[in-house]
């Protein structure tokens, strides 16, 4: 998780992630932010995230985030 | 039939009276099929034809598609547990091929028919421009609203796909979901998933949302007629004499097509959902006050929604997470360094985005240039973003109302001569009429009596003002206090009821018909 969280503080070193869970409904992540992320991820965690789980759901906080980051990585 | 014609005027208010006095709730989604089918027929019988093999298509290959899905999981879950990693990863590998090969007949088929009718004598003009003996062109019809449909079955078929929707085993259903008449004409795009949770339902009368439907599409009427319409004639003598008319002329074209475009495609989309509404169905709003942005991002995230997430959701983020493209992210990254490596494949991607976008628009050059723009200011604004935070840091302008007033006329500035590629539909002359705005100082011209040598009398621009501050009253009181003035005058009943018919006596008197006006197609009609 610490590591995930310093991915997306990469992006906005101004947001507090562990406690926001509207990233994507205040607009604070955007598209481009949304492919580093899956970017990243794949690269320091090698989980493939699909087209089809970029939904608002799983980018919103940082925990909703990890949980897809583990679902994928169990599947 | 046009929305802007009596015989659609009373086409809506029959159907409402007939949907609600006559049809038993359960079943008026059955009378939208008929209505919907009629209202295509009506504008050419043909288009019938279009329609329907594009949503048998999309019907048939999801049904294929989530049979299959559904097999296959069964069969993994069945032998699970004989199976060992690599034989149940090389499974779903060649099973998930399956699904993606019926996925690319579905979609082969639905973008074949649009690739044909709308763009094969954009193809053969262009190779003519290359050759000495041009090729003849071939006579084929474009369905109203192929764009749109096309895009909303893609969309169903991927999803099915995907798995996050169920596909639809009622073809006459289905067929509703592709033809909703309200929606042929402009839009929105709408998702299966959203439009089937209203569709289909039963319906009882509300008076609030009849009521809150019907001021929308007074409104709607209000933006079409009285401003779009009426400005379209100063606009077409403007453009179509660029020589005439440049200089301090191409800045008063910004204006007008900026008011003109607003005014078409919000007034249209405000009778569409005011029609769904008065039916009680939800459609998704396809704009948020798109003028009012501080900057291009934001501004597409404001202006026709529907078609800006659709291209997010199936081009943008597919192949930006696509394995080559994230492949290249990681190579990227290595040899260019992070900060320029991570932006790579999403500026390849962002391009990718914005030449299907202006050619979505159109099959001509003009508006492929008009995308590739969009690109270069998006990814320009991108680029320069360190900067403007290093700026901001230093200088604490950002908040206060007058930055803010000043973001937002910048922004709506740079759209506006974005949207010039439109009106004078030729990118060359485009670049000139532009260039000749810092050229050619004719601003004394303007105000010397030649406003009005172009069809229009001191009282249209009169009207037309008055309009324009009318829809940018509106629209502030929503931006400052995020309440729609709908649901303020609805609890004033006496309000509302005033509003109505305000609003009906200014289209009736103010409408631009009768000599040298002619009701005319929405502009997003055309795509």
């Amino acid at each position: 998780m610490d590591e995930l969280i310093e991915i997306l503080k990469d992006l906005h070193s101004d947001v507090d992630f562990e406690t926001c869970t509207t990233l994507i409904d205040d607009k604070i992540l955007d598209s481009f932010d949304i492919v580093s992320i899956v970017s990243e991820v794949d690269d320091k965690f090698d989980v493939a995230i699909p087209a089809k789980e970029l939904i608002p759901e799983n980018f919103n906080s940082a925990k909703a985030l990890w949980d897809l980051i583990t679902r994928l990585s169990e599947d | 039939m046009l929305f802007t014609s009596l015989p659609f005027v009373l086409f809506v208010a029959v159907l409402v009276v007939v949907y609600y006095a006559f049809v038993p709730h359960n079943e008026r989604w059955g009378l939208l099929l008929i209505a919907s089918l009629a209202f295509y027929f009506f504008a050419d019988p043909k288009y019938l034809i279009f329609i329907s093999v594009t949503a048998l298509t999309a019907y048939i290959f999801a049904i294929l598609t989530e049979d299959y899905n559904s097999k296959r999981k069964a069969y993994l879950k069945e032998h699970k547990a004989e199976w060992d990693a690599d034989y149940k990863k090389r499974y779903k590998t060649v099973t998930t091929r399956v699904t993606r090969l019926l996925l690319f007949f579905a979609l082969l088929i639905c973008l074949g028919i649009i690739a044909v009718t709308k763009y094969t004598n954009f193809v053969i003009e262009t190779i003519n421009s290359m050759r000495s003996e041009p090729l003849s062109f071939v006579n084929v019809i474009v369905p109203m609203g192929i764009s749109f449909y096309t895009f909303q079955t893609v969309s169903y078929s991927i999803d099915v796909a995907r798995g996050t929707v169920k596909a639809q085993r009622n073809f006459w259903k289905f067929l509703l979901f592709v033809s909703f008449f309200p929606q042929l004409v402009q839009g929105p795009i709408s998702r299966y998933g959203d439009l089937s949770q209203t569709l289909y339902e039963p319906k009882n009368f509300d008076f609030r949302g009849v009521s809150y439907g019907f001021l929308r599409i007074l409104w709607g009427y209000f933006k079409k007629l009285v401003v779009a319409d009426r400005l379209v004639i100063a606009l077409k003598t403007l453009t179509g004499s660029p020589d005439e008319y440049k200089g301090a002329f191409v800045f008063v074209v910004m204006m007008l097509y900026a008011a003109q475009l607003y005014c078409d495609f919000t007034g249209g989309i405000d009778i569409t959902i005011g029609i769904a509404q008065m039916l009680g169905i939800t459609v998704k709003e396809n704009f948020d006050l798109p003028y009012f942005s501080k900057n291009i991002k934001e501004y597409w995230n404001r202006w026709h929604i529907t078609m800006g997430t659709w291209f997010t959701d199936y081009i943008f983020y597919p192949l930006s997470v696509s394995p080559t493209m994230l492949k290249l992210s990681k190579w990227s990254r290595q040899h260019l360094g992070n900060e320029v490596g991570k932006r790579v494949t999403v500026y390849i991607s962002c391009f990718a985005v914005w030449l299907a976008t202006g050619i979505w628009h159109g099959a001509a050059w003009h508006f492929v240039v008009w995308g590739l723009m969009n690109f270069v200011v998006i990814m320009a604004s991108q680029e320069l973003e360190p900067l403007y935070a290093k700026f901001h840091g230093k200088f604490s302008f950002k908040g206060r109302h007058w930055y803010s007033a000043f973001e937002i006329l910048r922004t709506f500035l740079l759209m506006s001569s974005l949207k010039l590629f439109d009106c004078y539909r030729n990118v060359g002359l485009t670049f000139k009429m532009f260039g000749s705005m810092f050229t050619t100082f004719n601003i004394g011209k303007v105000f010397g009596g030649s406003l009005l040598e172009l069809g229009l009398t001191r009282g249209d621009y009169m009207v037309a003002f008055l309009a324009i501050i009318a829809v940018f009253l509106v629209s502030l009181y929503k931006y400052l206090r995020g309440v729609n003035l709908r649901e303020f005058l609805f609890d004033k009943y006496p309000l509302f009821v005033l509003s109505c018919v305000v609003l009906f006596l200014c289209i009736v008197v103010f409408g631009a018909y009768g000599t040298g006006f002619d009701a005319s197609q929405f502009i997003y009609n055309q795509f």
